[in-house]
C-alpha cells in the first residue's frame, strides 16, 4: 500500500474509533516514524472535543486504581474514555516495565474504553514526549474523556499541566505533613486534590493540611481547588470527584479554557520550532567536517563547549549568507 | 517530533487462566525490560479476550504467556484464534511454565513459536525475542 493510502486509512480508522487504527497511529507517533507528522496534521482539526484530565501524584498514592474506579463510574454515566498511562523508562537499559494495566484489568474488554501504556523514553517531567499527541489521537477518536496518568516520580512532575485541562493531584494519608503540602511543584498544579485511601487512618488530617495550604494561596483566581476524599477500595468519593471534574470543566468554559489553550499553543509552537531549528542546524553542521574537528578540540581541552558553539554558529550564519548571495 | 528514530520492541507478558503464581512471569518481564524492551504486564487471571485486547490496544510485537495451571490446551487455542480474528497475525507468541513435552507439537502447530520449560536462562529468552520479533509492520 502506498504510504499516503496507509495514512488515509489510519485516519479514517481513528475517526471511527477503530482500536487497531488508534493503536498503530499512536505507535507511529511514538516512534517518530516518517508518517507521524502527517497523521497529527490530519487528526488535529478533529480534536478539541474531549475533556483531558491529568492524574498526578507520588508513587503508591493509588493513581491507577483510582482511574479504574473513575472509568467504571464514567461508563455507568454513558461516557467513553481513553487512558494514557505513563511509566518510567530505565535510563540505564532503555527498557520499561509498564504495570498500570494490572489495576485496570476489568476495563480492557470494554468497547467504550481504550487504554494505552506508555514509557517516558527518558523525557523529563513525568510524561512521554508522545503523550500529548496520543491524547489527541484518543480525542479525535471520539472519546468523551481522556485520562492521562503521569509517572508518579515526584515533586517536580508538572508537565501534565501543559497537556490536561483539569489536573488532579492524588495523595494518600501518611505521605507527609503540612510542610510537604506547602512545597513548590506538584502542589501548585492541582485543580482538584484527592486524598485517596480515605479508608485509612489520618485521611482527615491529610485533607485539612491540603486545605490549609490552599488557604495560604496569595493569588486568588475564580477557581478554588476542592479537596476530595476517595477510597478506591470502598468507592467512597468517586462520584464526588467526577462532579468536581465536571465543575472545573464548566469553569474553564467561562473563558479560562481559551486563555489556557492560547498559552499552550504558543508554547507548543515554540517547542516545535526549537526542535526543528536545532535539528536542521545540527544536520547541516554534522554533514560538514567542522563538527568532528571541534569535538576533538573540546576533548583535547583546546577549547570549551561554549566557545565551540559560538564558532559553529558563526560559521553557520556565514554559510547561510553565502548561499543567499 | 524528532527525526531521530526510536523503535522499541513492545512485549505483553500475560498470565492466562486461574493459577496465581507469577514469579516466573515477573522474572521474564524483568529480563526483557533489562534488555531494553517495553514490557506491559497484565497481572493475574486473564481471559483470552483480555490478553488479545491488551495486545491490540498496546500494539505489541510479542506476547509471552506464562502458565502453570495445566489449562494451556484449553486456553491457548482460544488466544490464537482471537489473535487471527483481530488481524494480529504477525505478533510473535511464546510461552513458558509447566507444559508437558507431548503438548509442544500441537502448540507449535497453532502458531506458538516457542515453548520454554523450567531451567531456561533469561539470556536465551532475550535472544529468542530479539531474533524473532517482527521487524516492521
Amino acid at each position: 500500500m502506498p504510504p499516503s493510502n496507509r495514512i488515509q486509512q489510519l485516519v479514517k480508522g481513528v475517526l471511527r474509533g477503530d482500536k487497531r487504527s488508534i493503536a498503530r497511529t499512536i505507535s507511529i507517533i511514538e516512534n517518530s516514524e516518517p508518517e507521524a507528522q502527517k497523521l497529527v496534521a490530519l487528526l488535529y482539526p478533529k480534536t478539541g472535543k474531549a475533556h483531558l484530565v491529568g492524574i498526578t501524584g507520588p508513587p503508591g498514592a493509588g493513581k491507577s486504581t483510582l482511574i479504574e474506579k473513575m472509568v467504571k463510574e464514567l461508563r455507568n454515566r454513558g461516557k467513553t474514555v481513553g487512558v494514557v498511562a505513563v511509566d518510567p523508562t530505565s535510563p540505564f537499559t532503555g527498557g520499561a516495565f509498564l504495570g498500570d494495566r494490572v489495576r485496570m484489568q476489568d476495563l480492557s474488554v470494554d468497547p467504550g474504553v481504550y487504554i494505552r501504556s506508555m514509557a517516558t523514553r527518558n523525557n523529563p517531567g513525568g510524561l512521554a514526549k508522545a503523550t500529548k499527541d496520543a491524547s489527541r489521537v484518543l480525542d479525535a477518536s471520539g472519546k468523551d474523556i481522556v485520562i492521562i496518568e503521569t509517572v508518579g516520580a515526584g515533586q517536580s512532575e508538572v508537565e501534565v499541566v501543559k497537556v490536561a485541562h483539569t489536573v488532579i493531584v492524588t495523595l494518600a494519608p501518611g505521605l507527609g505533613d503540612d510542610i510537604q503540602a506547602i512545597k513548590a511543584g506538584q502542589m501548585e498544579i492541582g485543580d482538584v486534590f484527592v486524598v485517596n485511601k480515605a479508608d485509612r487512618e489520618n485521611a482527615n488530617k491529610a485533607a485539612s493540611d491540603i486545605e490549609a495550604m490552599l488557604e495560604l494561596a496569595t493569588e486568588k483566581t475564580g477557581w478554588k481547588p476542592p479537596v476530595v476524599k476517595t477510597s478506591a477500595l470502598t468507592g467512597e468519593g468517586i462520584a464526588q470527584l467526577l462532579e468536581c471534574i465536571d465543575e472545573h470543566g464548566a469553569y474553564l468554559k467561562t473563558g479560562m479554557l481559551d486563555e489556557r489553550r492560547k498559552e499552550r499553543v504558543e508554547n507548543e509552537l515554540i517547542e516545535a520550532l526549537k526542535e526543528k531549528i536545532t535539528e536542521s542546524i545540527l544536520n547541516d553542521l554534522r554533514s560538514r567536517g567542522e563538527w568532528k574537528r571541534l569535538t576533538q578540540k573540546i576533548l583535547a581541552r583546546e577549547t570549551d563547549p561554549y566557545t565551540a558553539a559560538d564558532e559553529l554558529l558563526a560559521k553557520q550564519s556565514k554559510s547561510k549568507t553565502k548561499k543567499k548571495a | 517530533m524528532s527525526m531521530k528514530k526510536e523503535r522499541k520492541i513492545r512485549v505483553v507478558i500475560a498470565k492466562p487462566g486461574l493459577d496465581s503464581h507469577d514469579r516466573g512471569a515477573k522474572i521474564v518481564a524483568r529480563a526483557l525490560r533489562d534488555a531494553g524492551m517495553e514490557v506491559i504486564y497484565t497481572g493475574l487471571r486473564q481471559t483470552p479476550e483480555q490478553i488479545v485486547e491488551t495486545a491490540l490496544q498496546e500494539d505489541v510485537d510479542v506476547i509471552g504467556l506464562s502458565i502453570l495451571s495445566g489449562a494451556h490446551m484449553a486456553l491457548f487455542p482460544r488466544i490464537m484464534k482471537l489473535l487471527k480474528k483481530k488481524g494480529l497475525n504477525d505478533v510473535l507468541v511464546f510461552t513458558g511454565g509447566i507444559i508437558p513435552q507431548e503438548d509442544v507439537p500441537a502448540l507449535k502447530k497453532m502458531g506458538i513459536r516457542k515453548v520454554f520449560g523450567p531451567g531456561t536462562t533469561t539470556s536465551a529468552l532475550v535472544e529468542f525475542v530479539r531474533e524473532n520479533a517482527p521487524k516492521r509492520r
